[in-house]
This record gives C-alpha cells, structure tokens and sequence, in this order.
C-alpha cells in the first residue's frame, strides 16, 4: 500500500501512521450536547466503499493528510493535506 | 444421529453410506419467532442456545453466503479467559465454562485443547501489569500461574533468551487458555441447532430491516421477506452496514488482522504463546502447521486481506522471540475483518428499536467468546434483560464514560 | 535412468549427495529429484494421513509427493521440495513423516484403516471421555500428522530484505515473459524479470518445440544474450513472486544461498519488496492430473513432468512407459521420450477422436483404471467401456489438461472465471490494478500465442507507461490449437486421489456432499483439499469439478477456487529478515550509557532506551543494598541521574501559550517567562494521556517535557491538534529530545553541586528556569524535581552530555553523592507520591489520581468534554491512594484490595497496587494503588492480596505522598 503524500511524493504505507476517520476533524464546540461528542468521538458510517480517514506521515514531513480510499479495493482517490490544503 | 466412535467405525464397515447431512436445507418461512442474521459463530451459536435454553425454536438463521463463511473460519482459534476488568472477566469465564463442555453439549468434536496459554512480559512495569491480571483471573475463579524467567525456560526452551531485543523476564501462565478447531465450533453449533428445529438458511442476504412504529416487524432477504417480532444482528465485519439497515450508526470501525499458518510440522510447540512486544501470537495446530498473528494492518478495510509491513513485523517479531522457528515456511495468510469498537470491548444490547437486537464489536477476539456470546445473545433475545455477565457490554456506554478498555490506549477509535 | 545425450545438466561437474543415509552421485544441474530419479529411486516420501509410499509427481515447486529435510551443518530445514532444491557438492538430504524408516513405516497401518478415517472422522468421535482428548487422543494425532521436523534450534542462518522498483515486472521467464521482457526493455523502460527456476526458459527448456527455426533452447539462448546487454533490464531467477498487494507492491523471494555449500554470510534466501508501475503475469500453466484408483502409486506423475526431466536433466523414470493423456501436450511427451530411445508402451486417450501416434499404441476412448505396485508402479489397467486390459508398465504420464497459473491475480480477492472451452479458470481482467495476464497463465497454450501474448502485453504496458512501442515481427512457433475433453475422475469404489499432499481423494469429496458440506468452501475445510504445502495447485480444479459431480451442478455454479499469497510458501526468516535478536526494535542509548556502564550499572529496557538499572558499590551484593544506599544518598546529599528519555518538544510562536493551553487542561498561557509548570494533557476522549513539565523560556518560547513512553505519541497528538484545529495559529513546534542531554540533581546538596558545575550560584526559585553556561557550553537550568527533594535538572547540547555527565558525578563524589538509577529513582518518586505510566496506564481520569481541580473550568481543552461524562467520575471509581504494611512485610504491585472479611472474589476486589518500593527512609515497604473511593478511606485498613504469590498483608490507607506532603524541601 503506497500513499503520495502531497509534500513527499509516492512513499510506503510504513512512513505513515493512520489515525481513523476524518469525522475527528470536527470537533464540536465547547458547548456542544453531549450526544454531539458521542458522535464525534464514537459513532461512524464506517463505509463499505469511499470513506475519508487522516493519515499522519510520522516518517516524513508530519503532515497530517486527509486520504479518500475505497474501503473494498483499497483504492486510493484523493490525498490532501489537514491543514491549509484542500481539507 | 449421534456421533460416536462406535458410529465411525460400523460406518467404516459399511462404506461410510450411512452418514446424513449435518443440517437440513429449508427454504425460508414467511415468518418466525425470531431471526438472526448473520450464520457465524455467533450467530449459529446464539441460534442453539435460544432453542437449548429458551425453547423457542421456530427461529431461522440467515447467512448470506455459507455457514461460518465469517471470522470463525478467519482466525488464530484461541480460546483464553484471562481478562481483568470487571465486565470482561465474567464473562470470558462464563464462555471458557462452557467450551469445557461443549463437545459433550453440541455431540461434535471441536477440538477444544486446553494446551496452556503463556503471556510473555519483559519489565518490571509488565510483570506488574500481568499480576494484576492474574490476580483478578484467580479472584474470578480462573486459573493463572506468575512464571519467572526460570519458569518460562522449562517450558519454552526455545525461545532466544540470551540475544532477543526485549528480555524475557518471565510469563503469565493460564494452565486452561488454548485452541479449538475454528471451523468444527461453527459446524458443531449449526448441526445442534438444525437438530433442535432452528432452520439455517443459507445463500439468503439480508437487504432491508421492517420497521413500524419504533419495532422491528421483519427483513426483506434476497429469498423475500422474513416477519418476525425480534430480530438479532450477529454480524460482526459487516455490523455497520446491517444496522444502518435499520437507521443506526454504530461505534464501529472495520479492520483488517491478518492471520498466518505454516507447512505442516512434526509438534513443536505445545502451548499458545503470546509476546506482547511483538502483538506476536503462535499456537501448532493439530495438523501440525504453525498458526501465528500479529497486529491490525490497521486502516480501516473489508477487503479481507492485508499488506506486507504488518506480515513483515509479524515475521520479525517470530525471530526475535523464537529464531527456531525461521526454516518454516509461511503457507497461506488470511485477512478478518474487525468490528473495532473504541475500547476494544464487545456490544451485546438491545438497540433503540423494539425487538431488534444487536450482538457486535468483537475486535480481534471474537473466537474464544463464541459460546458464551451465543449465550448471552440468546438471553437478552428471548427475556429482554442482558445476562448479567454480559451486562457491561451495552451500546451506550461510549456515551456514558463507562468504558471497557482493557488495553488502556484510549476508547477513540483512532488509537486502538 | 540418465539418458546420455539429454539434459542441461553439466556432466563434466559430477556431485555426490546424500539421501537418506545413502551416497549417490549426480550433476551439477540436477535438482535433487532428478538425481534421486538418475539413481532409481523411486519412493521419496510418506503421504500425510495414510503414509503411503509417494514418489516425484512434478519437476516444479507445486510438488505434493517429494518433500524432503535438507540437513546443513547446524540446523535442517524440513518440507523441501526435492524438484527444487539444486544439487551441490555434499547435500545431504532425508525422508521425512515416516517411522522407522522410508521402506518401512509403522504408520502405513492408517493405510488399512482408511475406512474408519473418511473426511472430518475426527470431528465425530475422541469426544469420551473428556480428559482424554488432551491427555491421549491428541497428542496421538498431533504426533502422526505434520510432516517434516525442525530442530528446535534457533535459526542462525543469514536472511535479507531488500526493495526494488521498476516501470514493468514480469512474472515469469517462458515465452510469453521473455518476449514481454525484451519487448519492454528494448522500448527502454525499467524491466524485472522475475522466473522462479535457477534458468530462464520456462516450457521451453522442457519441450523440443523449435522458434524461428531454432531449437527453442538456443532462441531462449540468444533472448538472454540481448537482455544482459540491456542495463534497463534486471534478470532475477531462483526469485519467485510470492504475492500482489496494493499500489503496484509485490512480495518476491530469491533463493540465494540454498543451491549452494553454505558459507558464512552467504544470504540463505532475500526477501524482495518490488514496487513496480505496472506488471505483467506470465507464470504459465500448470498440468492436472487425472483421478483413478491408486493413482498415487510412486512411478504415476504428470506427463510435462516427463519432458522436464528428460529435457532438462536427461533424465527418466522408467524403462516402459505409458500416458494418460486428454490433450495433445502429451504427445510431445511421448515423441521426446521414443526419440531418446524409451518406450513407450501405451497412450491411454479418453477422446474417441484421438490421432494415432506412429511408435506406439494409441487407445482411443479408454482410461486408466488402476494403477498397481505399492513401492513403485508395475502396472497399469487400461479400460475400454466393459473391457479391461492389464499393462506392465513402470512409469505412468498423466495429463487432465492444464490450469492456468493465475494464483497472484486472486491476491487481491480477484476472482477466476470458467472457461468451458479450457475446462480451466482463466484470470478475469484488471483484478490486479495494472496487471495484465499473458501466455499459459491466460489460457494461450501454443508457443507461438504465448510469444505474441508477452509482446503485445509489453505494448499495452508501455502505452500505459506513456511510452510507444514499436511492433516488432513475431518469432515463428507452433500454433497449435488445444482441445481437451474434461475428464476429472475414472470411476471406482476404491479410492482415487485428488490431493495427493493431504491424501484427499475423491470418496471423501462425495462424502462430504453426502454429508451436505456442498459449498465448495465447506467441502475443501471439511476434507482439508487443498490445504497441503501445494496449496491444491495441483488438485483444487479437479476436486470442484468432482464436488460439482457429487452435487449435480455445473462447474460455475458450484463455486470458484480462490488463492491467497503466499503462491510458494516462503520462510519466516526470510520474511523477517533483520529481526533476528536486537534487530527487532531500534536501541536508543544515552549520551551517559557508557559512564554508566564504566560503573558497572545494568543497563534495563525503558521503552526502546536503556538506562541505568543501579549503580553498584563495593561490597553491595543484591540491588536492594544499591538502591536503598541511592535513595539515602539522595535524601542525605545528592544524586545525579540522566533524565535525556523524557520527551522534549520546543515550541514557539506568539499563540504558543493559547496552544497549550488547549492541549494542557490547566493554564500556561499566565505562566512568566523564567518560570516551569506542571501540566496534565488528556485525550479527545477524556483519561489522562500524559503529564509533565513545561517551561516559558521567552515570550513566545516554550519547552514541554513528556515522559519517556509517550514521547512520540504526544508529538503526534500536538501535530494533529494543531493541523487539525487550529492551522492558523501562530505556534510551530518540533522535537528536541534527541538534541539535549538532561541530568537530574537532586538532594540537599544539589545547589552545592550546581554551583561548583556553574561557578555561581543557580539562582532560581522552585519552578523556576533560565539560560546558563556550563564550563563555556550554553546550557538550561531548570529547578524541578521528581524526588520531593531540591532538585535541578541541567540540560546541555547533546554530544556534551557524557562530559557533563562524568563532571556532575565526580563533583557529587566530593560531596557524599554520587549516581543513581531507575531503581531508586522509583522508590524516591513512590516516596514523593509521584505518577508514572503505572499509574496514568490509560485507563485513568485526572478525577482518579486527584487532579481534577486541574482542569481549568475557565477554557475548552482536550479532552473536557469527554470527561465530564458521567462514568469518568464519582466514588465507584478507583482513586489513587498510599498504602503502608501494618507489618513489615513485602507487597507487590499487581496484588488487588479487599475490606477485611470480604470473601477474595472479583465482585469484592475493591482497586489494585500499582506500584511498590521500600523506603530506607520510612523503612516500610510503600505502594501507591487504586482504591474504590479511595479518598474518602484514608485511615482504613485494607487486605493486600496477591494470589500469585501468596502474599496477603494488611495495610494503611494512606493520601499518595509519604514524604514531606507540605513540599517544604522542594521550595527550600
């Protein structure tokens, strides 16, 4: 499994450290119901097909990467970056 | 018919014509007591126990592809009750009870092999953290034995004491912990359950859940529709999509553990082994070939196969422990797919739908907690109430903060 | 029986090998088979279940019969496959799953038991009684399965892992690969060319067939000569492609060292990670044989095994031969062998229509029935409708078609389709992302579909490449069209076997039909088909097409057959090469760790570190006597340790201090420069994550420590939460825990001693921080302390950090101190009433260890929210307490808390030790725990039980910090 981190290039899944799925980029307000943080940190779609997940290049640049992939084929649509980029 | 070797044997006399089918074939009825979805371990197994110990047998099991076409078959077939958090521990001794008599339960030979499991520590900090665990197995009623150095060399001479990257400082015996053959517990279940009237319908893919009202009044399947006033999901690597059936998002993400086995070998090792260091696990099976896993490729997939850096660690780590084990060669490797739930602890609970019932979120220890989940299922199925020893595992408690993390590396599902 | 004028051996190289306690000679170029095969020796091996005498089916690594041990000089390696191990000067080789001895085995008494052992017996008796099973029954079986030994002996043998990348790989050398190759390579592309033989060739080399007029052999010759001056192009052989993953990444295993005398640091095999743009499959094809009864007698093998051992090894199995054969590929079989001088006594062809071959005898429309000859085949008989004819014959050819080699194209749940006109599963297109199937392994059988096959995959491959290709003529080869009339099994009430590895035959396929086991999934894990070392390559088709008999379906609708990798079984050496003892983990070692060794410190694992277990003294014979001497001396006057393990991340910006005060739940942003705080970090989901000092160096410059085991995951964590949350803040931040050496001073002395090492007086309040010089060296000095004494801890850059470390040590000599390690360091920290990762195990809440009015009410903070869910909190909980011995007994950590009375179950285990030390200071055993409603239960006394080790002592409930709780020698 290859990643093309958009600093890097094409590199090996092993640089990489996955971190589940992209809900985790919204975080509720402080003031949100608690059912809203049950969601946010708990419950998925956890897709058959496309999903969206973060991948952290831990052995490269650090970024923190938005990865479009089909959960079935493994194919690899889109990566993007967290902070700036296209997320 | 009643398996015996008397059985075997005047069947060997008389060409083996005799032998029945093990389950029948029905054809789905347009309604039932209850159904279940979902023929795996789990599911044929929660089907056997509401006949066994509720009665109710006008009940269907409904697979949508083979019997045990799931993780029963996809896995490393250890059976261990050594848990220590309050909620686990009774209740991985409840299913380790009953494996103990399960070939005499189901009249099928499942292989259960109570070989000794040993965990492997390499610190202080480690032993600690074991003896806590053994300490809490003993006060369930389990049994568990602290190994020092010494202890672990008499009974696994093998391992590279001297030269491994992670010292063994000794282990953490569970004299009753061992393997079962995997497919044998599906089959078991399935032919004791079709014997007590359970019909076991395969090829029949659930694609709708009836609701009205706020209850669950039937399914739509691929071989029309099923009505029935409780519905169980026992679906574990496909539980999200089931339940979405039914409106519901679950705490589940989908992993991959990938699992490998070896040429047959002359025995070479007699207990399970776990080396923490590594999540390195082995056990010989009966056949003789070495079955062996390692961690979740971890990204979240139901491809049912994985990559080479987790087969790789897996293999390093093999090397590190045990370099005796190098000349075998790795003869098919398998992925399962995971229920991850944030804590690594199971879901068996009603569901905020009448009637309709979920059994999920096994993680990567499902095999050994079969019986005692069919069990529990069974239980909450047929009186509405969770069995007590199956009590902590409710859907809600993310919500609540009641979290069963026995691994202690956070209930997200990100740092599993 | 050698055939002189054929082979490639080279039979100027004579060898001599042992088998089985016997010399033989052979020649360089034999493999093992067929250099048994030269010396007439016909039984190699014992089935798996019933130990029936087996011989050599198959010249290739698919072989079920001929496994072998390969003894070396220290250790053997068992299930060999004799077709593949080369021959070398000295090999010593021998039988295995067999008792005594080959000729004879005991077990052979399974043989005439067979009845009693049809498919999945064992799952329907062994059940009485119960003990039993793992005293008698089990071990019985265990003992008779498995198949060859291995020693128990550590494997020292040398292993690799390597990478490669290329524009195009291509799996396999025969025709089809070759012209793939070379049409690629010339294109200028980078090209492996991976072929699981010690020679490049593949059917080639084993069928007299002619290209472009020329011998096949010599073209394949004049094929290799333009490669090797190709540079673009790698030929790898002995490398066989073991599995297809994601993204164009495959695994690959070379066999380097095995063909030959081992050596030292001669690699055994290399494991290759090949990453590749695009790929090619050409494996070929793989015969199938033919189901009659005794069709595992040693002398039936397959027909294309014949023409390989012949052709390449000039070599054959007997001296009267006869084919069974449903296609034409047989005939070539039969041609070479009666132009090598062999007879030929019989073709045996199932098709009505079948031509007559000058030579011999052509039965047309007949089969075999049986074969006969337990230790060797003598005869066969033939049947013709009602008809049956007896034929001595030593050496039976099968043929049943060929399957295509398409197993990498199921790595990726890929599924074969049924092609009725082959009778075979042919690959279904794009089941490998930028693979495509060429040759045999596509179902083009002819030599010259396969060459225009490999050409034109090339083409496509480059065109995907982005690269043209021009066309270039065809070599001329035969083209001959391929017919075959499926025929799987020839009746019989006895049994016929399908896998020949696990002794499945086809009685136990009906059997588990008749038993409803009729999903081809069921059938193959009821009667172990296809689960041997071969996989089923050489039997899973036919045991489908039986099973679909059985059942009375179609092929298609009974199922598909599927494969997973690896396609050859591949070593767990070789797999986790590098692992071998401290290879597993990278070791990370302090800039003291020689000082500290100097001085005879046992060095223990903290993490992936090793640090200074205790620093002994003269005269100090167990770590007690050291540790409790540490303590004191730290207590009394003072002691250095190297604290450079804990995580340092640097981190600077004008909203640094908003930052962590969203990553801290206390507040950071109020603290003055020159001034350390104490923070507690959570997780998103509410328990403590981590805890740990941080330092306002500047206005908007900040150093956070994290303890040693969760260094990298903080990193990680503040990463996330700043990319994620909050990308426009002005903070940045990176890791300098490699870049500072770090030593705690602690003591009443320890200001004494900063001040020699700095010349001046240190000057800092508690928690207090600055810039200083060390000895000229720009340094930090901060005033923390993890003991409860004074204490200091000075950083400097880290390839100072032995000088500084050696200093600090002699100048703490001069004044009663001295080193000290984890131990003391331990029991100083459960003194003080200190946390580790024992206690923060992640399971805790900052309300559990007493810290909840650490979380700032005032601002949001990772992980708040979670926290306040209402399980995360109240008396039910386990909180930490201390707990003393009311005798002087030991404790241990792990032990678990009752009231006194209360039965030892788990309903009453009310919390657990987590940590133990003995304290030369309050000379009491002292252990921090957790304890239901702890807070409320000090004064209590508690029942300390640890069922392991038999300890059950009563103890005092006490608050966490034994020592000086006011914190008076911390602020002196």
């Amino acid at each position: 499994m290859r990643l093309t981190c958009p600093f890097c290039g094409p590199r090996d899944r092993r640089e990489f450290h996955y971190y589940g799925a992209a809900d985790y980029l919204n975080r509720p307000g402080p003031e949100a119901a608690a059912s809203a943080w049950d969601d946010y940190l708990h419950n998925r779609d956890n897709p058959a097909g496309v999903t969206q997940d973060l991948w952290y290049h831990e052995q490269g640049c650090a970024a923190w990467l938005k990865v479009t992939r089909n959960t079935v084929t493994h194919e690899i649509l889109a990566v993007d970056a967290v902070a700036g980029g296209a997320a | 018919m009643r398996y015996s070797g008397l059985k075997v044997f005047t069947e060997g006399l008389l060409g083996n014509r005799g032998w029945k089918p093990v389950w029948r074939d029905p054809a789905p009825k347009a309604s039932y007591d209850a159904v279940i979805i979902g023929g795996g371990g789990h599911g044929l197994a929660t089907a056997y126990y509401l006949a066994k110990n509720h009665g109710l047998t006008n009940i269907a099991v409904l697979e949508k592809g083979y019997l045990g076409s799931g993780n029963i078959g996809r896995n490393t077939t250890i059976v261990r009750a050594n848990y220590f958090l309050p909620g686990n521990s009774e209740f991985y001794s409840h299913s380790m009870k009953l494996w103990e008599g399960l070939e005499a339960d189901l009249n099928y030979n499942v292989m259960h092999s109570q070989r000794g499991l040993i965990n492997l520590f390499h610190s202080d900090g480690q032993r600690d953290a074991f003896a806590r665990r053994g300490n809490a197995m003993i006060n369930q009623g389990d049994d568990a034995i602290l190994l020092d150095r010494d202890g672990v060399r008499e009974l696994l001479p093998y391992l590279d004491f001297d030269n491994t990257r992670f010292p063994i400082y000794g282990g953490l015996l569970h004299p009753r912990g061992g393997t079962a053959r995997h497919d044998a517990v599906a089959w078991g279940y399935a032919r004791a359950a079709d014997r007590r009237g359970v019909d076991l319908i395969q090829n029949c893919e659930v694609t709708g859940i009836d609701i009205a009202n706020g209850r669950v009044t039937g399914v739509q399947t691929t071989r029309g529709a099923i009505r029935a006033a409780k519905v169980g999901m026992v679906v574990a690597g496909r539980s999200s999509q089931v339940a979405a059936m039914a409106g519901l998002r679950l705490p589940i993400e989908s992993h991959i553990l990938q699992a490998f086995v070896t040429e047959g070998l002359k025995p070479v090792i007699d207990h399970v082994i776990s080396f923490g260091m590594g999540h390195f696990y082995i056990s010989q099976s009966d056949k003789g070939g070495l079955v062996f896993g390692g961690d979740l490729d971890f990204y979240a997939s139901y491809a049912a196969r994985g990559n080479l850096p987790m087969v790789e660690h897996v293999m390093e780590a093999g090397m590190t422990l045990m370099p005796m084990i190098g000349r075998a060669r790795v003869l098919r490797s398998w992925g399962g797919i995971m229920d991850m739930t944030p804590d690594g602890s199971p879901i068996i609970d009603k569901t905020p739908i009448d009637g309709l019932f979920i059994d999920a979120g096994w993680n990567y220890g499902g095999f050994k907690a079969v019986p005692a989940s069919g069990f529990c299922m069974a239980h909450l199925m047929a009186t509405g109430t969770s069995h007590p020893v199956a009590a902590r595992f409710k859907l809600n408690r993310f919500a609540t903060g009641h979290i069963l993390d026995e691994e202690g590396t956070g209930s997200q599902h990100n740092l599993h | 029986m050698r055939i002189d004028s054929k082979g490639r051996i080279d039979r100027s190289r004579p060898l001599t090998f042992v088998f089985d306690g016997t010399s033989y000679a052979g020649f360089k170029g034999d493999t093992l088979a067929s250099a048994l095969m030269a010396n007439n020796v016909r039984v190699v091996g014992r089935s798996f279940k019933y130990h029936r005498p087996r011989g050599i089916l198959t010249a290739g690594s698919e072989e079920p019969n001929a496994l072998v041990e390969v003894l070396g000089p220290s250790n053997q390696t068992p299930n060999t496959r004799a077709t593949m191990q080369e021959l070398f000067e000295g090999l010593v080789a021998r039988s295995q799953n067999r008792w005594p001895s080959l000729g004879l085995d005991l077990l052979e008494v399974n043989d005439l038991a067979a009845p009693f052992l049809s498919a999945g017996f064992y799952y329907k008796t062994f059940m009485w009684p119960r003990r039993l099973w793992e005293g008698l029954y089990e071990p019985l079986i265990r003992r008779a399965a498995g198949l060859g030994r291995l020693s128990g002996k550590h494997d020292e043998g040398t292993y690799e892992k390597a990478w490669a990348h290329c524009d195009l790989l291509v799996i396999g050398a025969g025709p089809a690969g070759l012209m793939a190759a070379l049409t690629a390579a010339r294109a200028g592309v980078d090209v492996i060319l991976c072929d699981e033989s010690s020679e490049p060739g593949g059917r080639l080399l084993s069928d007299e067939g002619a290209i472009d007029g020329l011998p096949a052999a010599d073209w394949v010759a004049g094929v290799l000569a333009e490669m090797a001056s190709l540079p673009n192009l790698r030929l790898m052989t002995r490398t066989t492609v073991t599995g297809a993953y994601d993204d164009g990444t495959f695994g690959a295993l070379e066999r380097v060292g095995l063909h030959r005398r081992p050596r030292p640091n001669l690699p055994r095999e290399c494991f290759w990670r090949i990453v590749a743009k695009r790929s090619i499959l050409a494996a070929g094809a793989l015969e199938r044989a033919i189901a009659f009864e005794n069709n595992d007698r040693p002398g039936v093998m397959m027909a294309s095994a014949l023409s390989t051992y012949l052709n390449r090894y000039g070599v054959v199995p007997g001296k009267r031969i006869a084919l069974f054969a449903n296609t034409d590929s047989a005939r070539n079989t039969a041609r070479s062998l009666m132009a090598a001088g062999v007879e030929v006594a019989a073709i045996i062809d199932p098709r009505e229509d079948a031509a007559e071959e000058p030579g011999t005898t052509v039965h047309r429309g007949a089969v075999v029935a049986r074969a006969r000859g337990r230790m060797g085949l003598r005869e066969i008989t033939i049947r013709k409708g009602a008809s049956e004819t007896r034929l001595s014959v030593d050496c039976l050819g099968v043929s049943g078609g060929w399957n295509p080699t398409l197993h990498l194209t199921c790595h990726m749940n890929g599924r074969p389709r049924w092609s009725a006109d082959l009778a075979a599963f042919v690959p279904n297109d794009g089941a490998i992302p930028g693979m495509l199937v060429a040759g045999a392994a596509n179902g083009s059988f002819s030599t010259h579909g396969c060459l225009a096959a490999g050409a034109e995959a090339a083409r496509a491959s480059l065109a995907a490449l982005g690269m043209a290709a021009p066309m270039a003529a065809l070599p001329q080869a035969e083209d001959a069209p391929y017919a075959i009339a499926p025929l799987w099994q020839v009746p019989t009430k006895k049994r016929a076997w399908l896998d020949f590895a696990n002794d499945v035959t086809t009685k136990d396929v009906a059997l588990s039909a008749q038993e409803g086991f009729t999903s081809v999934e069921h059938m193959k894990r009821y009667t172990t088909q296809g689960m041997a070392p071969d996989q089923g390559k050489n039997s899973n088709v036919a045991a489908l097409a039986v099973l679909a008999d059985a059942t009375g379906r179609g092929i298609p609708e009974t199922g598909t057959t599927t494969f997973r990798p690896p396609f050859a079984p591949v070593s767990i050496a070789a797999m986790g090469a590098g692992g071998r003892g401290a290879g597993f983990a990278p070791q990370r070692f302090l800039t003291s760790d020689r000082a500290s060794r100097d001085r005879h410190a046992p060095m223990i694992e903290a993490g992936l570190w090793y640090r200074p277990s205790y620093f002994p003294k003269p005269g100090e014979t167990t770590w007690r006597e050291s540790c409790d001497r540490e303590v004191m001396m730290v207590r009394s006057s003072v002691g250095v340790t190297d604290v450079s393990t804990l995580g340092k991340i640097d981190i600077q910006g004008p909203d640094a201090g908003r930052f962590l005060d969203f990553v801290y739940t206390n507040t950071f942003s109020t603290l003055p420069v020159g001034r350390v705080r104490y923070g507690l970090m959570l997780r998103e989901d509410g328990h403590v994550l981590d805890d740990g000092t941080c330092a306002r160096l500047g206005e908007t410059h900040w150093l956070m420590t994290t303890t040693t085991a969760a260094a990298g995951l903080v990193m990680r964590h503040l990463d996330f939460v700043h990319q994620a949350f909050c990308a426009d803040w002005q903070v940045r931040f990176t890791s300098v825990t490699e870049g500072w050496a770090q030593f705690a001073v602690a003591g009443p002395r320890a200001r004494d001693l900063i001040t020699s090492a700095l010349g001046r007086a240190p000057g800092l309040p508690f928690m207090g921080c600055s810039d200083v010089t060390v000895q000229g060296i720009a340094g930090r000095l901060f005033r923390i302390s993890f003991s409860g004494e004074e204490g200091y801890e000075i950083a400097v850059p880290t390839r100072y950090g032995e000088a500084l470390f050696r200093d600090l040590i002699a100048r703490a000599e001069t004044m009663g101190g001295g080193p000290y390690g984890m131990e003391a360091l331990n029991v100083l920290r459960i003194e003080k009433g200190f946390i580790t990762h024992a206690e923060i195990h992640g399971r805790t809440t900052a309300c559990d260890i007493g810290m909840e009015k650490m979380v700032s009410a005032k601002k949001d903070c990772i992980g708040k929210a979670a926290a306040a869910r209402p399980g995360m909190t109240g008396p039910e909980r386990e909180q930490l307490v201390g707990l003393k011995p009311l005798t002087d007994s030991p404790i241990t950590a792990g032990a678990h808390l009752f009231a006194q009375g209360a039965e030892l179950t788990r309903e009453n285990s009310a919390g657990y030790v987590t940590s133990v030390g003995y304290s030369p200071l309050l000379k009491s055993h002292l252990a921090l725990a957790f304890l239901k409603n702890g807070r409320a239960r000090h004064g209590e006394t508690i029942r300390l039980v640890d069922r392991l080790r038999d300890i059950d002592v009563l103890c005092s409930v006490t608050g966490p910090v034994f020592h000086d709780p006011e914190g008076e020698k911390l602020r002196a």
